[in-house]
C-alpha cells in the first residue's frame, strides 16, 4: 500500500462529506488562528518593549538617590537628596568604564508663548545629556559648557511643545518662551521620539542646562538622578561596580553602611520586561492551546461517529482486501488531513487576524515562523492523537459483522 | 479432475456460540469447485449458505475441516494474508451492492486495485474502465452511485468484483433486492462472464434464478444434501426475450 493511494482514499472519503469535514476542522481552525494571533500580539508587544528600552541606550546607567527599595518601602526624604555635584566629579574621575556623565533634574510647570500655553516638564542636564539618552538635536544646537556654567536661560524643546505653542511645522528656534515666568531662548528642537511603551509622550519636554533649572526654578543643589554612559554594552557591569565604589567614597560610607543610592541599568530593565512579557506570552499560548485541544476533541468526536456510520464501508473495504492496518491508516490519515487542512486555514486566518489587529487597532504584532511551525506540528500531533482511538476502533472491526451492520 | 479444483472443502464445520448454546451452522461439508463452474447454492433460510460463502470468501474461518483455495490451505493464513487473498483471488457481490456513497462508478470499481500496491494509477483506471464496459456501463462511468438504479448499482458491484481478475466470484443473493426483469439481466451478465471462463458461486433462494446456473448445490441444516448439474439449463437472454413477448405479444 503506498502512501499516495492512502491519501487518495482518505481524500475521497473527505470529499464525500465536505460540509462535515469543514465543521470538523472548525475547532482546529479557530484554535490555530487564536494561537497564531495571540502569540503574534504577545511577541509584538515584547519586541516593541525591547526595542524602546534599547533605543533609550543600552549603555545607559541610571543612578537614583536613596536606598534600594526593600519590599516596596521607600526610604526617608533625606536620602533622596544624596546626589550632588561632587558625585558627578567622583564618577568622571574614578570610573574608566564610563564615557559620559550627566546630572538630571526636572520640574513640571506651564510653558507660555504669546497667547498659547501648555503644561510640560523641564529637564535639566549637562552637555552630555542628549548623547547619553540618545536623543538627536534636529534643528539648532545643544547648549555649551559655557552656557551651563553661566546658567544661561536657553533651552531645547520637544516636538509636542513645538506643536502646542507654535503650531505644526513651525520653526521656533530663536524665539523666547516662558517657563514659570522665566524666559528661555530656544536654541534647538529635539528629534521626535513618540510614545514610550507606557504611553508617555517622550516629546513633551523642555531641556535646559541643569544649573539654570536648579538656580532659577527649583532652587536646589541635588540631582534627581545621575545618568552615565558606559564605554560599551559589555562594560556596563564593570561601570556599575566602579560607580558604586566611587560613590561610596564620595559619600563617605563606612563598610557597615548601606548604599544611599542605587544603580540601575537599561539591561536590567530589558531583562525584567522580557520576563514579564514572556509570562504574558506563556499565558496567551496556554489559553490558545486549550482551544486547540478542544478542537482536537471535536475531531475525535466526529471521527468516532464517522467510524460507526461507515461500518459497512469499512466491512466492504476489508472484504475487497483492505488489511486492518490500511483501515487504521486511512482513518488516521483522514484525521491528520482534517487537522492539518484545518491548521493551514487556521494559520492563514491567524495571520489575517494579526494584521487586522496591527492595522486597525494599532497594536504591534509579529507572526513568527516559530509559532507557525509550532501550531503546524501541534495539529499533526492532534490529528494522530485524537484520530488514533477511532481509527483503532475501525481497524478492529470484523468484516462480516461490519458488512451486516445496518 | 480432482487436482485442478479451484476450491476444495473437506469436512467443513462451523459452530457459533450464542449465549451458552452452540449453533452448528455447518456440520461437515465437502465441496469442490472447478474452473468455469457456475454454482448455485440453494437451501432454506438458516441452512448455512451464507456461512459457507463467508468461509469460501476468507471472511470467516471454519471451526473444523480444511479449505484449500488454489492449493493453499487457508487455515494456515493470518488476518493480513487472508486480506491479501481476498484482494488478489476473490470477488464479492452483495445483496445490498455496498457501493461507496457519493462516489463515481469508476472510483467504486477502482477500489480493490487501490489496495494492491503493485498496480499503478494508469493501469488501475484502464482496468476499471474495461470492467465497467464489460458490464455494459461504459456510458455511466462518472455517475455517482446514488445516481444509478438498483440494477445499475449491482452491475457496478459486479464490475468491482471482476476488476482484480479473481479466480472466483462469490455472490450472496445478488439478485435479492431486484425485480425479476432486472434479476434476469444480472443473470444474463453472469452467464456472459461465465462463458468467458469466470468461475462463479452464487447463493439464491429462487429456483428460477438457479436455473440459469450450470450446477446446483442444495443445503439443509448445515450439510449438502444434493449436488447436481442443473436440469433444463436456461439462457437468461432467451428468458428476457420471452418475457418481452409476454408483455408485448404483438411486438
Ligand atoms: N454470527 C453468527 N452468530 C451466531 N449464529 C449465526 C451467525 N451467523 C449465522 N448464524 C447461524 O447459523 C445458521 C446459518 O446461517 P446462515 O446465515 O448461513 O443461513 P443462510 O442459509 O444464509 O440463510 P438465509 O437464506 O436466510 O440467508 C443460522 O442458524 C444462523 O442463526
Ligand atoms: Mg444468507
Amino acid at each position: 500500500m503506498n502512501i499516495i493511494n492512502l491519501i487518495k482514499i482518505a481524500l475521497n472519503a473527505m470529499k464525500r462529506n465536505k460540509f462535515r469535514a469543514f465543521l470538523t476542522m472548525l475547532g482546529v481552525i479557530i484554535g490555530v488562528a487564536s494561537v497564531i494571533a495571540m502569540l503574534s500580539i504577545g511577541q509584538g508587544s515584547k519586541e516593541s518593549i525591547r526595542e524602546q528600552i534599547s533605543s533609550m541606550g543600552t549603555n545607559m546607567v541610571i543612578i537614583h538617590p536613596g536606598q534600594e527599595k526593600r519590599g516596596g518601602v521607600s526610604m526617608g526624604n533625606t536620602s533622596s537628596q544624596s546626589l550632588e555635584g561632587r558625585d558627578l566629579e567622583a564618577i568622571m574621575d574614578n570610573c574608566p568604564s564610563i564615557s559620559a556623565v550627566s546630572p538630571e533634574v526636572n520640574n513640571a510647570g506651564q510653558v507660555v508663548f504669546g497667547a498659547n500655553n501648555c503644561p510640560t516638564t523641564i529637564f535639566g542636564g549637562n552637555e552630555n545629556y542628549t548623547y547619553i539618552k540618545k536623543i538627536e538635536v534636529e534643528n539648532g544646537h545643544m547648549f555649551t559648557t559655557q552656557e551651563i556654567k553661566s546658567a544661561a536661560k536657553v533651552c531645547l524643546i520637544g516636538q509636542t511643545v513645538v506643536d502646542n505653542l507654535f503650531g505644526e511645522g513651525a520653526d521656533p528656534v530663536g524665539q523666547t518662551i516662558r517657563f514659570k515666568k522665566i524666559p528661555f531662548k530656544i536654541i534647538g528642537v529635539l528629534e521626535e521620539k513618540g510614545q514610550n511603551t507606557f504611553g508617555q509622550d517622550q516629546d513633551d519636554l523642555l531641556l535646559a542646562p541643569y544649573t539654570t533649572v536648579q538656580k532659577r526654578i527649583t532652587a536646589t543643589t541635588y540631582f534627581r538622578t545621575i545618568l552615565a554612559s558606559a564605554i560599551s554594552e559589555e562594560a556596563v557591569e564593570t561601570a556599575t561596580t566602579e560607580i558604586e565604589e566611587a560613590l561610596r567614597i564620595s559619600h563617605r560610607l563606612r563598610d557597615s553602611d548601606e548604599n544611599d543610592f542605587n544603580i540601575r541599568t537599561q539591561q536590567e530593565l530589558v531583562t525584567t520586561f522580557s520576563s514579564v512579557s514572556d509570562l504574558m506570552l506563556v499565558l496567551l499560548g496556554a489559553i490558545a492551546t486549550i482551544s486547540l485541544i478542544v478542537g482536537g476533541i471535536g475531531i475525535m468526536n466526529i471521527m468516532y461517529v464517522s467510524v460507526t456510520e461507515r461500518t459497512r464501508e469499512i466491512g466492504l473495504r476489508m472484504a475487497i482486501g483492505g488489511k486492518s492496518k490500511y483501515i487504521l491508516m486511512q482513518f488516521l490519515c483522514e484525521s491528520i488531513l482534517l487537522s492539518i487542512t484545518g491548521g493551514m486555514i487556521g494559520i492563514a486566518l491567524g495571520i489575517g487576524t494579526s494584521s487586522i489587529v496591527k492595522n486597525v487597532m494599532g497594536w504591534p504584532t509579529i507572526v513568527t515562523t516559530d509559532s507557525i511551525l509550532l501550531s503546524f506540528l501541534f495539529c499533526s500531533f492532534i490529528g494522530i492523537f485524537f484520530g488514533w482511538y477511532p481509527a483503532r476502533k475501525a481497524a478492529a472491526l470484523d468484516p462480516i459483522n461490519a458488512l451486516r451492520h445496518e | 479432475m480432482q487436482n485442478n479444483a479451484i476450491i476444495e472443502v473437506r469436512h467443513l464445520k462451523k459452530d457459533y456460540l450464542v449465549g451458552n448454546e452452540i449453533v452448528h451452522a455447518l456440520r461437515g461439508v465437502d465441496l469442490s469447485i472447478y474452473p468455469g463452474d457456475f454454482v448455485a447454492i440453494m437451501g432454506a433460510s438458516g441452512s448455512g449458505k451464507s456461512t459457507m460463502l463467508n468461509i469460501l470468501g476468507c471472511l470467516d474461518k471454519p471451526t473444523e475441516g480444511d479449505y484449500i483455495l488454489e492449493g493453499i490451505n487457508v487455515k494456515s493464513l493470518n488476518k493480513n494474508q487472508l486480506a491479501e487473498i481476498r484482494n488478489l483471488k476473490l470477488g464479492f457481490v452483495f445483496q445490498s451492492y455496498n457501493l461507496l456513497p457519493r462516489t463515481s462508478a469508476l472510483e467504486n470499481v477502482e477500489l480493490p486495485l487501490l489496495y494492491n500496491p503493485v498496480i499503478k494509477a494508469k493501469e488501475r483506471r484502464a482496468r476499471a474502465e474495461a470492467a465497467l464496459e464489460s458490464v455494459g456501463l461504459a456510458d455511466r462511468m462518472n455517475h455517482l452511485s446514488n445516481q444509478l438504479s438498483g440494477g445499475q448499482q449491482q452491475r457496478v458491484a459486479i464490475a468491482r468484483s471482476i476488476v482484480n481478475d479473481p479466480v472466483i466470484i462469490l455472490a450472496d443473493e445478488a439478485t435479492g433486492n431486484l425485480d425479476s426483469h432486472t434479476s434476469y439481466e444480472i443473470m444474463a451478465l453472469f452467464q456472459e462472464l461465465n462463458s468467458q471462463g469466470i468461475t462463479i458461486a452464487f447463493v439464491t433462494h429462487e429456483p428460477d434464478i438457479a436455473a440459469f446456473t450450470s450446477r446446483n448445490v442444495l443445503f439443509r441444516d448445515g450439510v449438502i444434501i444434493k449436488d447436481s448439474l442443473t436440469q433444463n439449463h436456461m439462457s437468461a437472454r432467451e428468458a428476457l426475450k420471452a418475457m418481452a413477448l409476454e408483455t408485448h405479444p404483438e411486438g
